[in-house]
Formats: structure tokens, sequence, C-alpha cells
């Protein structure tokens, strides 16, 4: 066992065009079936948020307002890649990549790395004067394609992970003050809201559209503009989030610094909610 | 083979090599054996909720249309 690790995670993308990029995150999916049918992601998260819509009256409006929060956090944000404030009126008419989804649904193609020292917590002082530590970690897994999944409008991966988390750092899901979570489109942050129990299911809608999640609301989420305005270099996001969530513990997070930063948590996604981890990160 | 549309989407940013297909409708259709199957429509524009059947099968995707 070694006590001094470091994780990395990195991803270049803008040297292929967007349609190229398409299809090779389409492989990260079910190629025999759903890709075969010509799913991409952006179709599969879309076939999710029409089925959410159906299932619990989900609007475009709620949809689009992940955006727009998640934007005016990126804007603050000196690392992120598009730090550009968006309007309602924008993202409900954006050009449609997937019906409901529009651009402003989707995240971003980038470029970027991240990375993190992880050590025991009587060393810490050797590298840092405020360490973060790692109060719950867990990974989880489903069916990669929805096709095999009883309900899509949920993300079973998350849910589980999210349970053990939670269990292993000794707190409740109400107890979770700020979170990053993997906005790869709209949708998918309102599903993890549910599943990952801030609210019930089918009310993720509303409360960003209320305000709930927002800089100043009572749990912000994506303060670093998220995967729609941060950016999305594949490899590097789940790193990233975790060093998002430490700057807030940290209270290095400037301009966008929530002010209840005690405790923490990261989520992230493979594929179609085919593989989930959650961490959940508190000052020390 | 018959079902009903479990959900949908239209999609008009499609990977390159169905670039001559979009936009196209891509559907997860709830078979009446329990099983689901992604697929793609024949014809008019289907919503969640409606009956479908097998029309046909092109290059292993399969076609449904409205009943």
């Amino acid at each position: 066992m070694y006590d001094l690790v470091l994780v990395g995670g990195v991803e270049k993308m803008t040297s292929q065009t967007t349609p190229k990029v398409t299809e090779i995150l389409a492989g990260a999916g079910d190629m025999m079936g759903e890709g075969r049918a010509g799913a991409t992601f952006p179709a599969l998260f879309a076939m999710i948020a029409r089925r959410h819509m159906y299932q619990y009256g989900t609007t475009r409006e709620q949809l689009a307002a992940v955006a727009v929060k998640n934007h005016a956090n990126g804007a603050k944000n000196p690392q992120a890649h598009m730090r550009k404030v968006i309007t309602m009126e924008q993202a409900l008419n954006g050009k449609p990549i997937a019906d409901p989804l529009t651009v402003y649904d989707c995240s971003l193609v980038s470029d970027g790395a991240a990375a993190v020292l992880i050590c025991p917590l009587e060393r810490a002082s050797e590298f840092t004067s405020k360490p973060v530590v790692v109060k719950g970690i867990a990974q989880t897994s489903d069916h990669v394609a929805l096709d095999e999944k009883d309900d899509i409008t949920t993300f079973r991966a998350v849910k589980e992970a999210a349970q053990k988390a939670y269990k292993m750092a000794g707190v409740t899901a109400a107890d979770i003050q700020f979170a990053e979570l993997h906005d790869c489109f709209t949708i998918a942050e309102i599903v993890a809201t549910e599943d990952l129990g801030f609210v019930e299911k089918g009310a993720g809608g509303p409360y960003v559209l209320e305000g709930k999640t927002c800089l100043r609301g009572e749990r912000p989420i994506n303060t670093s503009g998220g995967l729609k305005s941060k950016g999305h270099p594949v490899g590097a996001t789940g790193v990233a989030q975790i060093c998002d969530v430490a700057l807030q513990i940290r209270g290095d997070a400037g301009e966008r610094q929530v002010v209840h930063n005690k405790l923490g948590l990261a989520q992230n996604l493979g594929g179609s909610g085919a593989t989930a981890v959650v961490t959940i990160l508190g000052a020390a | 083979m018959k079902g009903t549309i479990y959900t949908e989407t239209t999609v008009f940013a499609p990977p390159e090599q169905f670039a001559a297909d979009a936009p196209y409708q891509l559907v997860i259709v709830a078979l009446e054996d329990g099983k689901r199957l992604t697929a793609r429509v024949l014809g008019d524009r289907v919503a969640i909720g409606d009956g479908v059947e097998l029309a046909e099968t092109r290059n292993h995707i399969a076609f449904f249309s409205k009943t």
C-alpha cells in the first residue's frame, strides 16, 4: 500500500470536429443496440428528458434553468471554458440537437486536466495548510443500454453510490451543503438532484427553476459552472469536480464562494448512467 | 412485432455515419413480451403511448410504424 497518491485526469477533444467527437463518445454507449440504431449521447439524454417530462411534468423552462444557472456560475470562474452569461430566452431558443434538447442543454467539447494529491490526514500538513477530508466515496454500476432499464428517469447507479457514500460519511442527503453534479445534459443535473435525495423523485425541475440551487440558494449546485460552462473534458471531469468541491471547502472560490462550505458532494456519471461515483468531502 | 412508444426523440445532430438520415426519430418501444427495443420510425411521427408495429428491418435497424 502507498500512502501518497497523485490522481490525474486529462482530455483533449477540440482537435476533432463535433460530428467526429459525437461518434467517438457514442462508443461509450451500447454500440450493438442503441448505437446501431442511430443513438448519440444527446439522443439518449433527450429520451430520458422526454420520459421525465411525461412522468413528472418537467418543462423546457426547468431544463433551461439549469443551463442559465450554470453559465451564470461559470462566468465567475476564471478557469471555465465558456465564461458567458446566457438568458432564459436564449436557452429556450437554441439550435435543436435532439428534441427536446437544444445546444444550450448540452455540455461543452473541451480540453482540460485536473489532479489531486491524496495522503493520510496526519501527513497533510507536509503539503498544505488547508487539507480537505474524504468523508465518503463509492462507485457503482448499472446496465449500459437505456432499453434494459426498468425506469430511465432515474440513475440507479447514482442512487446506490450516494447511499453507500452517505453511510461511509455518516451523513444524510440533507447534510450536504453544496455539490458539483454531472450536468453532461441539463436533464442529468435534474435527475441527479432527485437520485441523490436532495428532493423527492420528480421534483428536480421545480427545485432548479425556483432558484434553490443557484449560487445564493439553499443548496448551490455546480458553482464551477459545471460541465455546461466550465466544460467537459471527459477524462478530466471527475477529478475536476473534486478540485472544485475542495476549492469551496478551502474558501478559495473567490466571487463564487458559497457561505455554507463545510460539507460538499461530487457526483460523476459514466455513459447514460452505466456507472457512477459519489464523493463526499468535508473540512478537516 | 407490436408495442407502444416508451420514449422518443428527434435527432438533428447525428453521428457521421447517419448524417444522410437526419433529422430522424429515435424511439424505445415497449414490446408486448415485456422487453424494450431501441428503434427508428417509418412514416408519421410518434409520441409516448402510441401503438406501433414493426414495419421493416434495414442494416440491423428495426423501423416501427404507428398502428
